[in-house]
């Protein structure tokens, strides 16, 4: 199978993730959408080691998992206390960062 | 024998330390112990002349070096005093006639409760204008310069609850302060020329300076000597200071300080020599001088004012000579010393006058004094006498050579400036006439003061009417002693130098002259003011009366011209500040202002919108990575 099909699913699960990042209000799903971002990079990561035949695209796709594993522990932490305050999930009411 | 140089200056300043600092505890001695320092002043002056005429006219000059005031590389002041026969010739005047007034204010000022600080401050102008005329470079002499403008501010307003006193020793000394600015300009215009301001390099080293730079420093050095004697177009505070009391109108205002001008322009000879343009404008600020106190000195009825006006005019005559160069310098000071005894003893002789009168100063109610003050009326007289060019009297010999002098000058401005001087003369009869006739003869027009107590003129104690007498004294011989056989002449070659010019008239016509000027002026006052009866309240009068009375309106004249145009200039800098500068300013500051108010629109806190930001930075930069790529 051709290495070049993993990178148009990449891009796809990019823009995807991107995109739900950019119109998504629920803090839950644009946390998701970000995941999907980050793994979409991993698979890319992943194709490319296997096109230029050598593994440094795959030890940058385990950096990438140990950095998204803390990121959803600090990010669901955030998510779960700005809940508790306000009693909702949305990234537009948590808007209070303006002059 | 130098080393008592340091004392002429150090005894005056004791006595006013001590009785400035000194307290009521000195009220009772005070006055005292002011006399005797300055007396002391006059002793230690005495000696040195005498020591001084010991030796050869070329061996005269004495020098003191204090110590170093300011010792930087490349800028050496100095405290150093330099006596030679001019300088002599002032310390002797100023501690000679200062003494004799120190001795007349104790009588005049007997009943006033601060006398003690009278005499402080008396004590203070005396060292100051001594060490104005010891200094040996301009920068100490601009201290004592300094000085004696503070002697005179305190003086003037000594009777400070008086508003008119007050305004005119404010007056006094901003006009001065316009003046100074012209001895600190020549005296750094000086140092730049010559890297020093010391009198010996200054003047030896004129011939190696270009013209158009001793012009400048000397129109400055004019100024100066203009705002100090009340020269035109800086006479207006002389008027005014007349508010003072009587014995600092004689000593500073009459005889020592106004004569500060003529001593600077004197001194400064060199300088003046090489730049006959500046010195032509000493001459014509002399010759307007002369007629302008001249006039006003006609028009006042205010005993003070009236011989202030002729103080202009005197002064005028010195600046004249003083401008005419080595023609003139000798007659400039001959008459200054001669001035310094006449008119001093003519404000005495006002002092007591009005000390006989309840203060009351305006002549027309005066009249018939002579039997009442007999002293008085004597030692006034023989100053009138003086003043007018009696012949055989001191004004006679020095004010003739003055006009000779002006004269000998050459070509059409020798003509111009006798006849000015000649009018003077004629002018000068006139209102000092008016003057005599007025107080001393005619009916008595003597008025009630605003308390109703009748005046009872009597003759002063002895304590005023000696000074009187021995001023007197000198008014009458000092001419003629100076100048049979060119005495003063003599004395004062070595320093100032000396050109017999070339008259185009004799010696002897111009005296002539002089004698029917004087004539013809004492005869019109007599005839208006002897033969007619003395309107207590003043006549209207014609136009130039009106003028002249309102000091020929020198002080409306500085109050449209320079008050109101320094308003004008200062409301129209208000208005560029305004506009121009602060718009400037203020329209930087509102367009940064604005700018951020809109930028700030883009932090609406919204984590997408600054998600898209990111995205869209991120674009642009993979965007242009592949076009960098792509070239």
């Amino acid at each position: 199978m051709n290495p070049v099909n993993y990178l148009y699913l990449a891009c796809l699960l990019f823009t995807i993730g991107a995109t739900g990042v950019l119109i998504r209000r629920n803090a839950i799903v644009v946390f998701m959408c970000i995941e999907l971002m980050l793994n979409a990079c991993n698979l890319a990561f992943v194709a490319f080691s296997r096109m230029h035949g050598n593994l440094d695209g795959q030890i940058f796709a385990f950096f990438t998992m140990v950095v998204a594993a803390a990121e959803v522990v600090v990010g669901l932490a955030i998510i779960v206390s700005l809940f508790r305050s306000r009693h909702s999930a949305s990234v537009d009411d948590a808007s209070l960062m303006k002059l | 024998m130098e080393n008592l140089i340091a004392l002429l200056v150090a005894a005056p300043l004791l006595g006013a330390a001590v009785l400035l600092c000194g307290g009521r505890a000195l009220d009772r001695v005070g006055h005292l112990l002011g006399t005797l320092l300055a007396a002391g002043s006059f002793v230690i002056a005495v000696v040195l002349f005498s020591d001084m005429l010991g030796k050869s006219p070329e061996d005269r000059t004495f020098s003191q070096h204090l110590f170093s005031w300011i010792p930087v590389e490349g800028f050496q002041a100095d405290v150093a005093f330099q006596l030679d026969q001019l300088s002599m010739t002032f310390v002797l005047l100023i501690s000679g006639v200062g003494t004799l007034i120190h001795i007349y204010s104790i009588g005049y000022m007997e009943h006033d409760e601060r006398r003690r600080r009278f005499f402080g401050y008396l004590n203070l102008f005396l060292a100051a204008m001594l060490l104005l005329v010891l200094a040996d470079n301009y920068l100490l002499l601009y201290v004592g310069w300094e000085g004696v403008g503070l002697a005179s501010y305190l003086l003037i307003g000594f009777w400070q609850h008086k508003p008119s006193a007050a305004t005119a020793a404010k007056k006094a000394f901003l006009v001065n302060r316009v003046g100074d600015m012209g001895l600190s300009i020549a005296i750094m215009l000086m140092f730049t020329t010559f890297g020093t301001f010391a009198f010996g390099p200054v003047l030896d080293s004129v011939g190696d300076t270009s013209e158009g730079k001793l012009t400048a420093i000397g129109l400055m050095l004019l100024l100066a000597a203009c705002g100090k004697s009340a020269q035109v177009p800086l006479q207006s505070w002389l008027g005014d200071a007349m508010e003072g009391p009587t014995p600092v109108s004689a000593l500073i205002h009459a005889a020592t300080m106004v004569t500060a001008g003529v001593y600077l322009i004197v001194r400064s000879g060199a300088i003046f020599n090489a730049a006959p343009d500046a010195q032509l404008v000493v001459t014509i600020v002399g010759a307007v001088t002369l007629l302008f106190g001249a006039i006003v000195g006609c028009a006042k009825d205010d005993i003070k004012k009236a011989l202030a006006g002729s103080t202009m005019s005197q002064i005028g005559y010195m600046v004249l000579a003083a401008g005419l160069g080595p023609i003139g310098y000798v007659f400039a000071i001959m008459h200054l010393v001669t001035h310094g005894f006449f008119k001093a003893g003519l404000f005495l002789g006002a002092g007591s006058v009005m000390h006989g009168m309840n203060d009351e100063v305006d002549m027309r109610k005066y009249g018939a004094l002579r039997k009442y003050m007999p002293v008085t009326f004597v030692t006034f007289g023989l100053g009138y006498l003086a003043i007018i060019g009696f012949p055989g009297l001191s004004g006679f010999f020095s004010k003739d050579k003055i006009i000779e002098a002006a004269f000998a000058k050459g070509g059409t401005e020798g003509w111009i400036l006798g006849s000015v001087a000649l009018l003077g003369a004629a002018i000068t009869a006139f209102y000092m006439t008016r003057v005599m006739i007025m107080t001393f003869f005619g009916e008595k027009r003597w008025q009630p003061d605003a308390e109703g107590h009748e005046p009872h003129p009597h003759e002063s104690p002895s304590s005023m009417t000696i000074p009187m007498i021995v001023l007197a004294v000198g008014s009458v011989f000092a001419g003629g002693f100076f100048s049979i056989g060119d005495r003063f002449l003599n004395w004062l070659e070595p320093v100032t130098g000396h050109d017999h010019g070339h008259a185009p008239i004799s010696a002897g016509v111009v005296t002539g002259a002089t004698m029917v000027c004087l004539v013809i002026g004492v005869g019109i006052a007599w005839l208006q003011y002897g033969r007619r009866e003395i309107p207590v309240v003043a006549p209207r009068g014609s136009l130039l009366t009106r003028a002249a009375r309102r000091d020929l309106l020198q002080d409306d004249f500085n109050h449209v011209v320079l008050v109101r145009g320094g308003e004008h200039l200062t409301r129209s800098l208000v208005y560029v500040d305004h506009t121009l500068v602060d718009g400037v300013v203020n329209g930087t500051a509102a367009s940064v202002g604005g700018l951020s108010g809109r930028l700030r629109k883009l932090q609406n806190g919204y984590v997408r919108s600054y998600a898209v930001s990111m995205f869209g930075g991120a674009a642009v930069i993979v965007a242009a990575t592949l076009l960098m790529r792509a070239v």
